[in-house]
């Protein structure tokens, strides 16, 4: 097995995938003291530009959808080959072969391709006019264009928080919305039903209509347009507009034929960064960053996951680069997840993973003001903390959460010590 | 090559804010209350691409945060 390779100023580094990790990777690299050649190649035709404001701002018409790229401090000093993709990966030679036929020679490469929104399950039903998902600043300057036109309703289909983001945007903009979703409150699979019944119910006072515990079957056409959802229980709701926002598919079919491990949940790295081949071997020369990235958390036992958060996407990113380009201060990657998501004028934010919780408790505030945060425990430990306009708090839970403090926490760590802390059952499906 | 095709300002400031680390204390909305705002209790709304003439504003914002959320590149520095 071959050590970590040193990086010098005659060596090739490539970062696949022009996005918030590829950019930030990139970045590291540089701080770290690389100075060979350093290209990024991203199928985009855009240099690497923000994402959260498309599914809020961009679609009130607060910002232009051209506008959110991402500050840097990389000069001249990359090559850039945007609108065109990797293709292929040949490890023994350390080539890629790019869409455009061209191939290109790495000492150290860099995955940071991504997700792309999940398809809708029927491709036809996909590409009709009126239906839409977000993941690129054309798909958001396409959705506000549609909702510019006031269409007589919205229906999103899915509430996690892309969906409940866009359903709060349409409220904001007076239009008619219908979210809806299988599990029992919006945003059930992240925070479960017991927090996002709170969340759905500040939903239902903007006038989002909501179908929960529904799926849709079909998205029906008239005349070669979208003009409604087809439930699987029979019943129909008539828009004008749809917006699929069923979740993320990584990007990595261009790693097939590779020998990495890899497919639609991520590809596979060690604790360090590094990926893994199909017997879990690391590739020294090769790491992965952001939402594309599957990893070990050793705050989760060592258990795998990927997390679509902007936050992590830096900061495994500056990881990554640090790694690749031999500098591995700290070597294994372990930052807290965390996740603000704007729905209309209010902010979600989390920490940790509420992924298995089994009890959850409102420790602080007081939903009714919407104003709270709510701790999720797991076995008896802290694992995770969902504050709702409390942001000033939860760097406090955080700290719960790093520390696996014990849960429920200590009455002190509430505003409200008289108060007998209720523990409930946060309602994973 | 193709680029940013912004459509407001060729060569503006580029700013982003990590709106995990911001809590909300509004320095940044006094210090450039063009670029900054509050709606509702806590969500920030900014521009991520003021014109270079923000540039004072943007640094008095950038140095004012108690959390050092901002971020700002200056295409003439
Ligand atoms: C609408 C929206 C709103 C969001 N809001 C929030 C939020 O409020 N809070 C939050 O924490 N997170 C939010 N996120 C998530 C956050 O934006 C992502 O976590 C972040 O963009 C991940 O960065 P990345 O670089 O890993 O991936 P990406 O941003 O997806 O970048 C990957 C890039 O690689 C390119 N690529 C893919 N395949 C190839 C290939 N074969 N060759 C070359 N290039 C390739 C892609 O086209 C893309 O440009 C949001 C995401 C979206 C889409
Ligand atoms: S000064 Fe910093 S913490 Fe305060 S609102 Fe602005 S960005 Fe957020």
């Amino acid at each position: 097995m071959s050590d970590v390779a040193a990086l010098t100023s005659d060596s090739h580094a490539v970062v696949v995938g022009g996005g918030l990790a590829g950019l930030r990777g990139a970045e590291a690299m540089r701080d770290a003291g690389f100075e060979g050649r350093l290209t990024i190649v991203g199928n985009e035709p855009h240099r690497p530009y923000d994402r959260p404001p498309l599914s809020k701002h961009v679609l009130t018409g607060l910002l232009p959808p051209d506008v959110t790229r991402l500050p840097s401090d990389l000069d001249g000093d990359v090559e850039w080959r945007l609108g065109v993709g990797a293709a292929s990966l040949d490890r023994g030679a350390r080539t890629l072969r790019l869409t455009d036929g061209t191939t290109l020679r790495y000492d150290a490469l860099l995955i940071a391709t991504g997700t792309r929104a999940r398809p809708w399950i029927h491709p036809e039903e996909e590409r009709l006019p009126g239906v839409f998902s977000i993941r690129s600043r054309d798909d958001a300057a396409s959705l506000r264009a549609a909702l510019v036109a006031r269409p007589k309703r919205v229906v999103v289909i899915g509430a996690g928080f892309i969906g409940c983001e866009v359903a709060a945007v349409c409220r904001e903009l007076d239009l008619p919305v219908c979210l809806i979703d299988p599990s029992p409150s919006p945003l059930g699979r992240v925070i479960g039903s017991a927090v996002g019944g709170l969340i759905g119910a500040v939903h239902e006072g903007w006038g989002v209509e909501m179908r929960l515990g529904a799926e849709v079957a079909h998205l029906e056409a008239k005349g070669g347009r979208f003009v409604g959802v087809r439930l699987k229980d029979g019943g129909r709701i008539e828009a004008q507009v749809a917006v699929v926002a069923l979740g993320a598919v990584r990007n990595t079919e261009w790693l097939d034929g590779s020998g990495l491990s890899a497919d639609s949940g991520g590809i596979d790295c060690d604790e360090r960064g590094f990926v893994t081949d199909a017997f879990g071997q690391p590739d020294p020369r090769i790491a992965a960053a952001g939402d594309v990235a599957r990893f070990p958390h050793p705050l989760y036992g060592g258990r795998r996951i990927a997390l679509e958060h902007w936050g992590h996407a830096v900061a495994q990113a500056r990881h990554a680069g640090r790694l690749l380009a031999g500098d591995a201060s700290g070597p294994v990657y372990g930052a807290v997840p965390n996740f603000w998501s704007t729905q209309g004028d209010m902010v979600v934010k989390s920490v940790g993973l509420t992924e298995g919780a089994d009890a959850v408790a409102i420790v602080q505030g007081d939903p009714a003001e919407r104003r709270f945060v709510a701790l999720y425990g797991r076995a008896g430990r802290c694992v995770a903390a969902v504050s709702v306009d409390s942001a000033r708090w939860l760097p406090a839970y955080g700290h719960l959460i790093e520390t696996a403090a014990p849960f429920p926490p200590a009455e002190a760590v509430t505003d409200r010590p008289s108060r007998k802390i209720d523990i409930l059952d946060p309602g994973f499906a | 090559m193709p680029t940013t095709d912004d459509s407001r300002d060729p060569t503006p400031l580029r700013v982003s804010v990590d709106l995990n680390l911001c809590q909300a204390y509004a320095q940044c909305c006094y210090a450039a209350p063009r670029h900054f705002r509050l709606i509702g209790r806590e969500a920030l709304f900014y521009d991520p691409a003021p014109s270079a003439d923000a540039r004072a504003d943007m640094e008095r914002a950038r140095i004012s945060c108690p959390v050092q959320a901002i971020r700002v590149e200056d295409p003439d520095v």
